[in-house]
């Protein structure tokens, strides 16, 4: 346990990612299983034990501490778990610390009968540092900003490993994970998938840049385009009859959205786009409503009626990995696109489509129509080599995406905050409005947005020093500037929200340019952006 | 008892008032004749006629806010009388070097001003002494059960871990600049930590009155005088402000450490970026400000500048009769 406290410390006062990396991927490398396996799960929010909850500890403390003192102090630190461990009355030194395995098997015999004893017991053993992380393993709430894809890179990062790899004999594992470190530690065979609905990690596209290779000469030969649709990547699962729908990180979505999981009974592997039914991308005939409304669908644990009916959620197929029980990734684009349009007819129409591949003679016939592509509100679009095989990860000079240029709008700065990590000294995180009627007439400017990229490092030197010249006003680690300078802001896309005064909410938003050129009042005003926001 | 003290030790705006000799404990505005408890900022302020303090506390205060006309260097243990019958000796608190409790003798009644205490060792000052009294004024500042400071050798051993963990880069320490700095340089040194320190210019003139005042500190320079590269693998002292501030881009990759007792509380830490939190503070903990009431036993506790709340709480559940006092102006976020 003494290790994993460490690690727990050490992650809660670390901001970089690649420090938290190199910190877990460390433990990974020097700790013995089963310990390391638990402690990934603790990390990764795979542990439960139903027995200890954040009552329990309230009640566990209340019997031992005055409520007074107890209240006052918890009110102070701001968390039970870390107020419980720095009261409790136990040794400053850890007598006999359990390991994890032994924390997390006696964590999971607790029952609500037992549980104050045995958890008091466990709690005597270890000291401040290692109570808190033990409450915190115990909870299932670690809150150290550690992602299950983070902890992955880490673990590839560890074995040296690829992190493809990792997520594809991820799935199916269950704590402690001894196949897989066996497998990437001791060189042992990979875990066996079985008969699984398994995620497998998807191909991504890297961004085009202005010169790509030779891809103007062989653009009729070797590349196929598509639409960008403008929703979010999913793979759908079929297989030991049992479906399942996975983002791109590989979160098991499936609950959120049922009647997709429902229209698919074929053994198989498909990736596509969810979307929802409508009419804003890709205009009325079989398109697709905004990215707004399918946000309505996700996150949600239960779906109700009015939700199925009012955002009817579909998938526009882009690429079929598995087919049956063949495998067939490494085939090439060209013959996997000829499968899965024989494929298409077994599947309900309402739910799938597939997105259909652009007839661009050339690549600037290809500009032209991506130009079009504004109007229908599509996000841009996809070039692929025909012979490329299905490969995890980005892999350059197979697939691109081409996004349309981004909306352009001159906004004011109104509050700077400082960042994190190596940017902690300086006002990197910029808040930005717009004026919601005519400055000369006294309108007031409306934040319309926040960005923390797109300058260059000179750049954000030179904001920095101007946002500490122009203060007006402190608000903890945030300034309030006096609002005299004008940044073009460019951004995806802007919708309509309720969640913001302003009433929108843009996508992706960057400093693109510093107009210190330009005087506050010629900044746009709200109607402008409103304008540019589609339904 | 309550009546009688009442009387002649009484807490108003201006500080703690001492009737009969009309004169004030560590006040925040200038007056009269002020005792001063030690040299903090939020204890000792320029501008009195007349300051009482130890010779450490004024040299202090002289270099912090220039001579004051009319001063009365009052080493340990001596006693003064001051008008109105009322005698006064400074006893050793263990906080900063030249940091002094308050013994007031009055009309046959005993009275101790802790002013801010630790009663852990500390190599730049000598250690509080614990004195029977009528009524006990204590300060708070770390009154809450959740602050129990480990041993400083832990905390120390800490630093230099990460000082050998990453050879290239610095470690930059925030502490405070009167006592903080002094006693973890004293305590690095003690660990045998021979290299020289290097200071941020505001730590310089007091690291260098404390070594006129006969604490060694070793060998000190200023990162002014520096190139970066001078730097990589080195221990860097500066203010708590100046952790996240302009001047630290001077510096190769600094690992951000704060010597606090408030970087016990996870969230504290994280709230100033701290990579490296140092539990090391010059107040008294949890346990030793209830052991120290314990210790002293006085009639009555008077509980000032910090965490009232908690330490009334105890008292009353220890049956001692305690009282918050309401002085203002005292906050010691940095410690």
């Amino acid at each position: 346990m003494e290790r994993f406290t460490a690690l727990v410390d050490a992650l809660v006062y670390t901001r970089s990612r690649n420090g938290k990396l190199r910190l877990i991927a460390d433990y990974l490398r020097t700790t013995p299983d089963p310990d390391r396996g638990w402690a990934l799960a603790a990390l990764t929010d795979g542990l439960d034990f139903p027995a200890v909850k954040g009552s329990t500890i309230r009640t566990l403390l209340m019997g031992r501490v005055d409520p007074v003192l107890f209240a006052l102090s918890r009110d102070y630190v701001g968390d039970t778990a870390e107020t419980a461990s720095l009261l409790w009355p136990g040794p400053e030194e850890a007598t006999d610390p359990p390991t994890v395995a032994e924390a997390v098997d006696a964590l999971a015999r607790m029952t609500r009968l037992s549980v104050m004893g045995d958890l008091a017991a466990l709690l005597d053993r270890l000291d401040a540092n290692g109570r808190f992380a033990l409450l915190k393993l115990a909870t299932g709430a670690m809150r150290v900003g550690i992602s299950a894809r983070l902890a992955k890179a880490a673990f590839a990062q560890a074995f040296d490993v690829s992190i493809e790899d990792v997520e594809e004999y991820w799935h199916g594992q269950t704590p402690p994970y001894r196949a897989l470190f066996g497998w990437a530690a001791d060189g042992g065979p990979p875990p066996h998938a079985g008969d699984q609905p398994l995620f497998r990690p998807f191909m991504l596209a890297h961004p085009l840049e202005e010169a790509a290779p030779n891809m103007a000469e062989t653009f009729a030969q070797h590349w196929a385009a598509e639409w960008k649709w403008d929703g979010i990547r999913v793979q759908i699962v079929h297989a030991g009859g049992e479906t399942r729908l996975y983002s791109r990180s590989g979160d098991d979505i499936s609950g959120s959205f049922p009647e997709i999981v429902a229209a698919f009974g074929f053994p198989g592997v498909l990736d596509g786009e969810l979307l929802v039914r409508g009419s804003h991308q890709g205009g009325t005939e079989g398109g697709a409503a905004s990215f707004n409304a399918l946000q309505q669908r996700l996150g949600r644990k239960t779906v109700s009626k009015a939700m199925l009916a009012d955002y009817p959620a579909f998938v526009r197929l882009y690429d079929i990995l598995i087919h049956e029980s063949e495998d067939l990734r490494t085939l090439s684009w060209e013959q996997r696109r000829k499968m899965l349009e024989a494929f298409i007819p077994r599947l309900d129409p309402a739910r799938f489509d597939i997105s259909p591949v652009i007839p661009a003679a050339s690549l600037e016939e290809l500009a032209a129509i991506r130009e079009r592509a504004r109007d229908d509100a599509i996000e841009g679009v996809m070039l692929k080599r025909r012979d490329s095989p299905y490969v995890p990860g980005r892999r350059t000079g197979l697939w691109y995406k081409w996004k349309r240029d981004p909306l352009l709008v001159d906004c004011v700065l109104m509050y700077a905050q400082r960042g994190s990590g190596k940017r902690s000294s300086f006002y990197s995180d910029f808040t930005f409005g717009c004026w919601d009627g005519d400055p000369d007439q006294g309108a007031d400017l409306l934040p319309v947005g926040k960005a923390y990229f797109g300058f260059t490092d000179a750049e954000l030197k030179w904001l920095d020093s101007f946002v500490r010249r122009h203060t007006v006003n402190r608000f903890g680690p945030v300034r309030e500037t006096d609002r005299s300078l004008v940044l073009e802001v460019a951004f995806d896309s802007v919708h309509v929200s309720k969640r913001h005064k302003s009433g929108l909410a843009m996508r992706f938003p960057r400093i693109s340019r510093i107009r210190s050129d330009k005087p506050a009042h010629e900044a746009d005003r709200i109607e402008t952006l409103r304008a540019m926001a589609k339904v | 008892m309550m009546t009688g003290t009442g009387l002649w030790v009484r807490a108003e705006a201006r500080g703690l008032h001492i009737v009969p000799a009309d004169c004030w404990i560590d006040p925040p505005q200038p007056v009269e004749t002020a005792l001063v408890t030690h040299g903090h900022a939020d204890h000792a302020r320029g501008g009195h006629d007349h300051a009482i303090a130890t010779p450490e506390t004024l040299a202090i205060m002289a270099l912090r806010y220039g001579v004051h006309d009319r001063v009365t260097p009052t080493a340990y243990g001596e006693t003064l009388r001051l008008p109105g019958g009322v005698d006064v000796t400074f006893l050793p608190a263990g906080h900063v070097l030249g940091s002094a409790q308050i013994l007031l003798e009055h009309a046959g009644e005993r009275i101790i001003v802790t002013g801010d205490y630790k009663r852990r060792p500390d190599p730049t000052c000598p250690p509080f002494v614990a004195i029977s009294c009528d009524v006990l004024v204590t300060e708070a500042t770390f009154a809450l059960p959740v602050f129990r400071h480990p041993p400083v050798e832990h905390e120390v051993n800490k630093l230099l871990a990460a000082r050998a963990a990453n050879p290239d880069r610095c470690v930059l320490v925030g502490a405070y600049a009167l006592g903080k700095a002094q006693r973890l340089i004293a305590e690095l040194r003690r660990a045998g930590y021979q290299e020289p320190i290097w200071l941020h210019g505001a730590l310089e003139r007091m690291c260098r009155l404390y070594e006129e005042l006969g604490v060694d500190l070793g060998p000190l320079r200023l990162v002014a005088d520096a190139a970066k590269a001078d730097l990589t693998g080195q221990i860097v002292f500066c203010p708590p402000g100046a952790l996240n501030d302009r001047w630290s881009r001077r510096l190769p990759d600094p690992i951000t450490a704060m010597a606090s007792g408030w970087m016990r509380v996870r969230q504290r830490a994280r709230q100033r970026n701290v990579e490296l939190p140092l539990i090391i503070s010059d107040h008294a903990d949890w346990d030793e400000l209830t052991a120290t009431i314990e210790e002293v036993n006085p009639g009555e506790t008077w509980i000032t500048h910090g965490r009232e709340d908690a330490l009334l709480r105890w008292c009353q559940l220890h049956q001692r009769q305690a009282r918050a006092l309401a002085l203002v102006g005292y906050e010691d976020e940095d410690d």
